[in-house]
């Protein structure tokens, strides 16, 4: 059986609004709908998706936060909801906008709490502490009350916090909000080698696709609900029906480049950009290009990742 | 990895009241961090306090008795009362901040954590500064403690007494911390109740009309934290006639309204909704 199985997975929120002095008006927001998917040991998947799109509301299903309005959900055999706590010694969550350390206490001793709740033995606690802390660059930090950190530096504290109890399965809702580059980078070489060592399954949400580029193999993309994409990250170019981009820079300005296999996007002054074929290849097009016409420059550029969601997401709406 | 994290079911047993000792003593550890703070505040509190039952005893500088009471049976009463609330809100007093914990999603944090949701509201900040309170109404009612002919069966009583007025408190502090499952701003509601009970528990029944008394016994059963239990010790028929065996339902009506709260509070967060972030 998959680790993560999701089958005509359904959650509605009951929301009232005023409308007027009194009266309230009691509507429904369906949240997620009909979501299936399933995830393997060891997989790491990118989850992405628009704006309330619902990946918040699927990941607290899947750590047994909500209980579903219907569907079925196991997590690693368990029901989450009914079996939450039993679950939750297995699973490391991370809200990319929220804390799970003490404001008040300093990293160490919010880290001490963990150890206590997840009851670590300590030989393996020592040894995951110093790893982390090594690894995410947080040994100035662990003295400083956690509402004294910047955010960058809370996040860490935070993914550290996730990952003492060795989780077989780490979920990530954003983790790189307000991360700088270099703790980017950081971030995600520390979770491909967590994952390649201890083959740790990874659900991760962001709006950076750059995240995703680096670590997911497989992207689930999600709107309105439920899943409109699950597939490898190459396979989302093709489903865009993206083209590779060719820009020609011709010595003067000229009328649209003529040449077979590929047409003109946009001209602007002497250079024009061509689209081609993801699958074809770039070479007879430069050649076609090159003979006929006094080319300054020429350069290609791949299909972009955000254009294929952008495109994904227009659509579903 | 696996096996140094999966739990064996023997050792859940004693899982939550020992996870529950570990979190508060990692509390108490930081909070004497601040040792100048830490005493300011238990000796501003036992002030406070003291000055709670000074009020009650000056009133008796004019007044022989109250609805039929002395001022060493009163402080039976009030004792009683207030060591129950004083353990059931020093041990438990977090429930409170439930609403806040809604809408921090600190309680969407707790939820991930392989400890009881109630274990972790409860011990979360737990504080000795609430001590103040228990020391002081311990010592009104050693005070009383004279008052009370003492027997073997009393001393049960009394003991049954401590224990079941701290567990109808602990019951009423989930029970009406719940409401804020409904609506996340309800905590003032539950005050009314859990130390707006207290209060009406420091006086003997008698000074209020017959339906209250009769309220409080079966609506909301606060009378059973002191009222009854102390009718037995000072060796009182029920001024009310009400019968004589409520006298011993105190431990009774504790395990209602405990087993009542920890239902609520399990539909509470069965249907918990979370914040949209
Ligand atoms: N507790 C709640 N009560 C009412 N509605 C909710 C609640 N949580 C989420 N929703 C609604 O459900 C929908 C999905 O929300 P969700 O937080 O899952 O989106 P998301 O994909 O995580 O979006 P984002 O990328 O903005 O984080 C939204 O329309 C939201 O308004
Ligand atoms: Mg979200």
């Amino acid at each position: 059986m998959p680790l993560i199985d999701v089958s005509g997975l359904e959650r509605t929120f009951v929301v009232r609004r005023r409308a007027g002095f009194v009266r309230r008006t009691r509507s429904e927001v369906r949240a997620v709908h009909d979501l299936t998917f399933s995830v393997e040991t060891g997989e790491m998947v990118g989850y992405i998706g628009p704006n309330g799109a619902g990946k918040s509301t699927t990941i607290k299903m899947l750590t047994g936060i909500l209980v579903p309005t219907a569907g079925s959900l196991r997590v690693a055999g368990l029901d989450p909801s009914r079996q939450r706590t039993q679950l939750a010694q297995r699973i490391g969550v991370v809200f990319g906008q929220r804390t799970t350390l003490w404001w008040d206490l300093p990293l160490r001793d919010s880290f001490e709490l963990l150890r206590k709740i997840y009851r670590i033995p300590d030989a393996r606690y020592r040894e995951n502490l110093d790893r982390f802390v090594e690894l995410l660059d947080l040994g100035d930090q662990l003295d400083t009350p956690v509402r004294q950190l910047s955010l960058g530096q809370r996040m860490r504290g935070d993914i550290t916090a996730a990952l003492l109890h060795d989780p077989e399965i780490l979920y990530l809702d954003e983790p790189t909000i307000g991360l700088d580059v270099v703790s980017k980078g950081r971030l995600r070489e520390f979770l491909r080698a967590l994952n390649a060592e201890r083959s740790t399954t990874l659900l991760l949400t962001t709006h950076d696709l750059q995240d995703i580029e680096a670590l997911c193999d497989r992207v689930i993309v999600i709107d309105h609900g439920t899943s409109v994409y699950d597939g490898s990250l190459g396979g989302l170019h093709a489903q865009g029906g993206s083209s590779r981009t060719l820009v020609v820079d011709l010595v003067d300005e000229g009328p649209p480049i003529d040449v077979p296999g590929a047409w003109v996007r946009k001209v602007e002054g002497p250079r024009q950009w061509l689209s081609f074929p993801t699958e074809a290849s770039a070479a007879p097009v430069v050649a076609a290009v090159a003979a006929a016409y006094d080319v300054a420059d020429l350069s290609i550029q791949e299909p972009d990742i955000e254009d294929v969601i952008r495109d994904l997401y227009s659509r579903g709406a | 990895m696996a096996e140094t994290s999966t739990t064996p079911a023997s050792a859940r047993s004693w899982h939550p009241v020992a996870r529950y000792g570990d979190m508060a003593r990692l509390w108490v550890r930081a909070e004497l961090s601040y040792p100048a703070s830490f005493a300011m505040l238990v000796v501003g509190s036992m002030l406070i306090n003291a000055l709670d039952f000074a009020g009650i005893a000056i009133m008796f500088s004019s007044i022989d008795s109250l609805g039929g009471f002395g001022l060493r049976e009163i402080a039976l009463l009030y004792g009683a009362t207030g060591v129950g609330i004083g353990i059931a809100d020093t041990l438990i007093g977090s429930v409170e901040r439930i609403g806040e914990f809604i809408r921090t999603g600190r309680l969407d944090q707790m939820l991930t954590k392989p400890v009881p949701l109630l274990v972790q509201v409860c011990s979360d900040r737990f504080t000795l500064r609430r001590l103040g309170r228990i020391t002081q109404a311990g010592v009104v009612m050693a005070w009383a403690l004279p008052v009370v002919d003492w027997t073997p069966s009393r001393v049960l009583v009394a003991v049954l007494m401590v224990l079941s007025s701290s567990a109808l408190f602990f019951g009423l502090f989930v029970l009406f911390s719940c409401v804020q499952f409904w609506t996340s701003d309800a905590s003032e509601f539950a005050n009314a109740f859990t130390y707006g009970g207290n209060t009406l528990t420091q006086y003997p029944l008698t000074v209020f009309p017959r339906e209250l008394a009769i309220a409080l016994t079966v609506v909301l059963p606060i009378a059973f934290v002191n009222w009854y239990p102390c009718l037995y010790l000072l060796g009182r028929s029920d001024p009310f006639g009400f019968p004589a065996w409520l006298q011993f339902c105190s431990p009774l009506a504790a395990s209602v309204v405990v087993a009542a709260a920890l239902l609520v509070w399990r539909t509470g967060v069965r249907r918990y909704t979370s914040t949209g972030s």
